[in-house]
């Protein structure tokens, strides 16, 4: 009785335990790379039948082969860079044997900056802005959730700032950042700072709202154990209050990052600051018949980098969240 | 082991070298422009960064740096693509910028203050020549109409009385015949307006001391400002009908098949002066031997692109294709700048002198030339009062120096890096070119009188006329 009981649970076991893998490795799997192929053939069939004045609109392989001409260029552009220095070495030298007062310096390649420095740019570029916005957001975001009163004093103040376009604030960035940030020897470009500027204050608002909401709505009990515990501020906000809030917080920050990338390629289109965004400018200034298939591999750099931040950020979530069943998505 | 070989050939470089000195010596004459050449000292920056637009006659520039010859004089300069002029400009004065390439009217407008005021200086005039003026493929099929054909084709250059019937239709449509060229003190802007105006089309005043830019008071065609490389989008988009702009964009509009471009500047104006190499006054006097410098290496980037004959462009071209230049087609660049020009679609004609960069003492800068952009400043009424000769030729002075490219001249002279023929009698260049006979509507220019100059035109602002 007991064995003829056991096979089918071994063998329920087993079914529940393949079947939902193999549905898992389906849907994991399987059914993106789908979503990926049907994409590829109606963009190459579309790509087809549109018919601009540079030429038909670039499909899959053109997009491939421009992706293959950027890595060739950024190769030959690094060669140039080794010639440039050893010139410069060469110089260097003749000078000082001329004129033993100079003292040779080192300068950066000056040449045309290449597709991945400009990936890198960018990248670089809204980690500054995002990280000093969160700075300032979660600090602000924390007082807004444990005092009403700072939150109805500051709560106008994000209501106005929050629907700003980036555009709107980039002219008055700007302006500023070439009047205030004035030095003989600039750690950092304008540009940079006017980029980074304008991402913080983007990026600020979804990080400052979700912060406050998740530290207002930490759940009583959890209050009540840190007043019978009779802890002081600064041990109730890193005990209680920033462990409760964490996943409110990272959903903030998500949403924080993921503006701060898109405003960032924006602004540097707009600005003509170095990055991806100025690389697109560049590339539909140019229009060459070429133009439009790289402006579509920096189109699809700009999606994968997105995501790629995103998931990232997830992968923080996870570390730092207390409750590890939480489905995050 | 690499390293001491080097070191050991410039040991020898320099022995050789002082063998050189010492045979110098013994002939008296060369000692004088040997120490001439030594009193051009060390650059007093040597990291730079020029800006320009996306267009051909930046090419001194690029061809500067490819070459090395920025390199050459010690100078490590990087090309940035800049979105507009107005941009350009103001980088230039808040000091982003060291220099750019700019139209001949922006040092001369920033510095009478229309515009942004700020002082520019020039002393490298960059090319002569290379712009267009293209229609829509609807103006011209209009347009087509009134021109004068010989053997099939139109007969060249075509003044703007073709145009004339298809403005006046617009108008009596109620229809606004809109235009575009790249700046408001740019070369495009007068050469169109010179081209319209000579066809009996008024292309409108501006009143800056009323507060009104705009260009289009009493206008027939009404101008606007559209960045070089969106002109043709712009067209295509129905936003203007034509244009005035440097190449590649007209001929972009041939092979997108979009508009036809129907004058050359060259057949408005022959050897018309076109870019300058600007940079802020306060930049040059702080840096007199960088200035210097900058325009040595340029003059020999603009002898490198007319050398033999116009010899060395199709690697230029290639130099140019590159996205961080200009970035257009090979075909399209090398249409212009290889000595052709294409009007209608099939329509390709020689006009060598298309771009031209160094011959006909291209890159000095005349004082006459900078007095015919104030003219035309004057006769749209940017310049919206009267002013005496001797105020134009100050100006003329104030802006653009010969002086300094003097010395680069004589500099590379003495490093015999270039001959002496090639380039205006220093000691007694007046800086006035003689009267020039060959305009479209053939009215003489003479720069030493722009007033009485300004009499001769029956459209455009003169002696005491305000708006």
């Amino acid at each position: 009785m007991s064995k003829q009981q056991t096979v089918p649970i071994i063998f329920n076991h087993v079914r529940d335990m393949n079947w939902p893998t193999l549905n898992q490795f389906l849907t994991a799997t399987a059914l993106p790379i789908v979503g990926i192929v049907i994409f590829l053939g109606l963009w190459s069939l579309m790509a087809k039948n549109i018919d601009t004045s540079l030429g038909q609109f670039p499909g899959p392989g053109s997009v491939w082969q421009q992706t293959k001409v950027l890595v060739a260029e950024h190769n030959t552009q690094m060669d140039k860079a080794d010639k440039f220095y050893a010139r410069q070495d060469d110089r260097n030298a003749a000078r000082v044997a001329k004129d033993p007062s100079y003292e040779p310096k080192i300068r950066a390649f000056t040449g045309a900056p290449t597709f991945f420095e400009q990936i890198w740019t960018s990248l670089y570029t809204v980690m500054v802005g995002f990280i000093v916005a969160s700075l300032l957001a979660i600090p602000l975001g924390i007082l807004c959730g444990l005092s009403k009163n700072a939150y109805t004093a500051i709560n106008p103040l994000i209501q106005l700032f929050k629907p700003v376009s980036p555009l709107a604030w980039l002219p008055l960035v700007t302006m500023v950042v070439s009047a205030v940030y004035v030095s003989s020897d600039p750690m950092f470009s304008k540009s940079f700072i006017t980029s980074a500027v304008t991402v913080s204050l983007c990026c600020l608002w979804p990080t400052l709202i979700n912060t406050a909401v998740g530290v207002s709505s930490i759940d009583k009990d959890l209050l009540n154990v840190s007043k019978v515990l009779r802890l002081n501020g600064l041990s109730h906000v890193t005990k209680i209050v920033l462990p409760s809030s964490i996943p409110a917080i990272f959903t903030g920050l998500r949403l924080s990052l993921g503006i701060g990338w898109m405003v960032l390629i924006a602004a540097e289109m707009l600005a003509q600051n170095p990055g991806l965004g100025k690389f697109v400018w560049d590339e539909f200034q140019n229009g060459s018949s070429e133009s439009l298939a790289r402006i579509m591999v920096a189109v699809l750099t700009i999606g994968v980098i997105g995501f790629a931040l995103d998931r990232l950020m997830l992968a923080l979530q996870r570390k730092f969240s207390w409750d590890k069943s939480a489905v995050l998505r | 082991m690499n390293n001491l070989k080097l070191l050991s050939s410039l040991k020898l470089a320099v022995k050789s070298l002082r063998v050189g000195v010492i045979s110098t010596i013994l002939s008296g004459s060369v000692i004088a422009t040997c120490v001439s050449a030594q009193e051009l000292g060390w650059p007093e920056k040597e990291e730079l960064k020029f800006g320009f637009i996306k267009l051909t006659d930046m090419a001194p520039l690029a061809i500067a740096y490819e070459k090395g010859y920025f390199e050459d004089e010690g100078l490590y300069v990087t090309l940035e693509a800049q979105a507009n002029w107005k941009v350009l400009l103001d980088r230039v004065i808040d000091g982003q910028l060291d220099g750019a390439h700019m139209l001949a009217g922006q040092p001369l407008g920033a510095t009478i203050g229309y515009g942004t005021k700020a002082d520019i200086i020039t002393a490298f005039s960059m090319d002569l020549n290379g712009n267009a003026i293209t229609v829509s493929n609807d103006i011209w099929k209009e347009m087509k109409k009134h021109v004068p054909h010989e053997g099939g084709k139109p007969v060249h250059p075509i003044s703007a009385d073709s145009l004339k019937p298809v403005v006046d239709d617009f108008k009596s449509k109620g229809k606004p015949f809109k235009m575009g060229m790249v700046f408001p003190v740019s070369t495009h802007n007068y050469e169109l307006r010179y081209w319209l105006a000579a066809g009996g089309i008024h292309p409108g005043f501006y009143a800056p001391h009323k507060g009104d830019t705009s260009g289009q008071i009493d206008a027939d065609a009404l101008l606007s400002v559209t960045p070089p490389p969106q002109m043709p989008s712009t067209m295509e988009a129905g936003t203007i009908h034509g244009y005035c702009v440097g190449e590649p964009w007209n001929q972009q509009a041939v092979f997108k098949g979009i508009g036809v471009p129907v004058v050359t500047d060259y057949e408005i104006w022959k050897n018309n002066p076109e870019k300058v190499f600007g940079v802020s006054k306060g930049w040059a006097e702080k840096n007199p031997n960088t200035h210097i410098r900058v325009v040595k290496a340029m003059i020999r980037a603009a002898m490198w692109l007319d050398e033999n004959n116009n010899a060395n462009r199709p690697e230029a071209v290639k130099i140019l294709s590159k996205s961080q230049y200009v970035g257009a087609d090979y075909e399209v660049i090398a249409n212009s700048m290889t000595g052709t020009f294409e009007y209608e679609k099939g329509d390709k004609r020689d006009v060598p002198d298309f771009n031209v960069f160094f011959r006909y003492n291209a890159t000095y800068p005349f004082y006459s030339d900078a007095i015919w952009y104030l003219t035309q400043m004057r006769r749209w009424g940017q310049i919206s009062e009267p002013k005496p000769d001797s105020w134009y030729k100050d100006i003329a002075k104030q802006v653009y120096r010969p002086d300094i490219y003097a010395q680069a001249a004589k500099a590379l002279i003495t490093e015999g890096k270039a001959n002496a023929v090639d380039f205006p009698e220093f000691a007694t260049e007046t800086g006035f070119k003689p009267p020039q006979t060959e305009f479209i509507d053939k009215i003489v220019y003479d720069g030493s009188q722009p007033n009485a100059y300004l009499e001769k035109f029956a459209i455009g602002l003169k002696n005491d006329t305000k708006i």
